[in-house]
């Protein structure tokens, strides 16, 4: 398989102290891999790097066989997408959520591809023009996620999506992310979950500064 | 009875009773602003008693070259103080400068069109001193405030970049409410025209024996200039400040 993300001795320092130190790491396309770790250790300064959402100190990020200093940063997170752990929804409803990507991409919204993506995470249609404050915690985080697939990436970052989820939305946001790996999106999930870890083809730790690949059994 | 104006060298120095009285109360409710205000009221004297010797020069000459530099000058002071609330916001004298130029500047103008006013030292000089005033307000105010935004909702910007949202799209909530915030003061002092205060100019025309009709007419004039001024001034602000936040490669610069 091809590379997708070659991460090259990247290094994350602030105010002297190191936090990531010289990360090699060759993520190859549509795989799908577990980020686990201790807490504190990077995992998210980690991901929020690859997903050009903060700088890092020294190294190099190659996507697509080009360095990540080549793309416009815009267009590299419309391909390189981050889903946070403790995702804030914006505006009113539903709708001004999922409306969000396509108008970060000057695109009209596509009314049928929100009810699929709706739907793929057991909500139904009349979610979309919900209130975003009559929705539980549950829903919210699954809106939250869906907005990150309704314009599918290229790599999706998930950065302990399912942390404080009852099981029946855990197992729900579980078939969705591997609905969406098995579309060809290459997957990176940071998580502490045995059963999501169980599902994804490979495992990595990062701690005390670097990162160990372990091929998941 | 006389109603012309009198404020003689000893009426001044019986109303320093006033400040007394606020020393008195800074004082005893040990509110630790004595030095401050000692510093304001003796800076309040040196530059008030410059600024009239200046201006009585000014409006003796009349010339529009010297009355433009007092323009600008003005202008530059109210760039420099709005950029005190910046928050090391870099480049932020320039983004004052430009602001607060144009939101006046404009203002002017147009008043200078419709014959209004002329270009004379007498009502250019006090007229910007109004605008620049406010409009290093409403930039001020747009300065602070879109610096707390960007901290407490520093997440949900993150939140839309990683949605594929360009910098701008991504701050627009936080431009919008900074504008907002900017130019409240100004629309709420509009809307209590006359309620609750008899503002300056109205006052100072009424207080040199203008008909109150006519000096209304002039401060409805004011309040327009003074309301599409804070406007301009501080959309241009918020507009050039938000881009400050991010960093070439569009990613929010950690503070």
């Amino acid at each position: 398989m091809a590379t997708v993300l070659d991460i090259r001795n990247i290094t994350y320092q602030v105010e002297k102290q190191t936090i990531l130190n010289d990360i090699n790491w060759q993520i190859e396309e549509g795989s799908l891999i577990t980020v686990t770790g201790p807490s504190g250790s990077g995992k998210s300064t980690l991901m929020r790097i690859i997903a050009n959402l903060q700088p890092y100190s020294s190294g190099e990020i190659i996507y697509q066989g080009k360095s990540l200093d080549e793309y416009d940063p815009i267009k590299y997170r419309q391909q390189v997408s981050y889903a946070f752990q403790q995702p804030d929804l914006f505006g009113q409803t539903v709708e001004d959520n999922l409306r969000f990507p396509y108008m970060a991409r000057n695109q009209s919204f596509d009314q049928n591809r929100a009810y699929d993506v709706l739907q793929s995470v057991d909500l139904s249609k009349d979610y979309l023009t919900r209130s975003i404050d009559n929705l539980s915690g549950g829903e919210k985080q699954r809106v939250a996620l869906i907005r990150n697939i309704i314009i599918m990436p290229k790599v999706l970052i998930l950065d302990e999506v399912t942390t404080g989820l009852d099981d029946v939305t855990k197992t729900a946001v579980r078939n969705l992310i591997k609905q969406v790996n098995q579309s060809g999106v290459t997957v990176l999930q940071v998580t502490h979950d045995d059963a999501e870890i169980k599902n994804s083809d490979m495992l990595v730790t990062v701690a005390n500064e670097k990162l160990t690949q372990n091929k998941e059994e | 009875m006389s109603h012309q104006l009198v404020a003689n060298n000893s009426s001044v120095i019986l109303s320093f009773i006033l400040v007394l009285i606020s020393l008195y109360i800074g004082w005893k409710e040990k509110l630790g602003v004595d030095k401050e205000i000692v510093i304001a009221v003796v800076r309040a004297i040196i530059q008030l008693t410059i600024v009239g010797y200046v201006l009585k020069y000014v409006f003796k000459i009349n010339n529009w070259m010297l009355t433009a530099a007092i323009m600008l000058f003005i202008i530059f002071n109210a760039a420099y103080n709005a950029k005190q609330r910046s928050n090391k916001l870099p480049q932020a004298m320039w983004i004052s400068l430009l602001a607060i130029f144009t939101g006046t500047g404009v203002s002017i103008f147009v008043v200078i069109l419709t014959g209004s006013i002329k270009f004379v030292p007498m009502q250019i000089v006090p007229i910007t001193g109004m605008m620049a005033g406010q409009s290093m307000v409403a930039v001020g105010l747009c300065y602070r405030n879109m610096n707390s935004y960007f901290k407490d909702r520093r997440e949900q910007v993150m939140e839309k970049l990683s949605l594929g949202a360009t910098p701008l799209l991504a701050s627009k909530d936080i431009i919008r409410d900074s504008i907002k915030t900017g130019i409240q003061p100004t629309i709420d002092s509009a809307k209590t025209l006359g309620l609750v205060s008899l503002p300056g100019m109205m006052s100072g025309l009424i207080f040199a024996g203008v008909d109150p009709v006519l000096a209304i007419k002039y401060q409805i004039m004011v309040s327009f200039m003074l309301l599409s001024n804070t406007s301009l001034a501080a959309i241009i602000a918020c507009y050039c400040a938000y881009k400050k936040y991010y960093n070439s490669r569009d990613q929010l610069i950690t503070d």
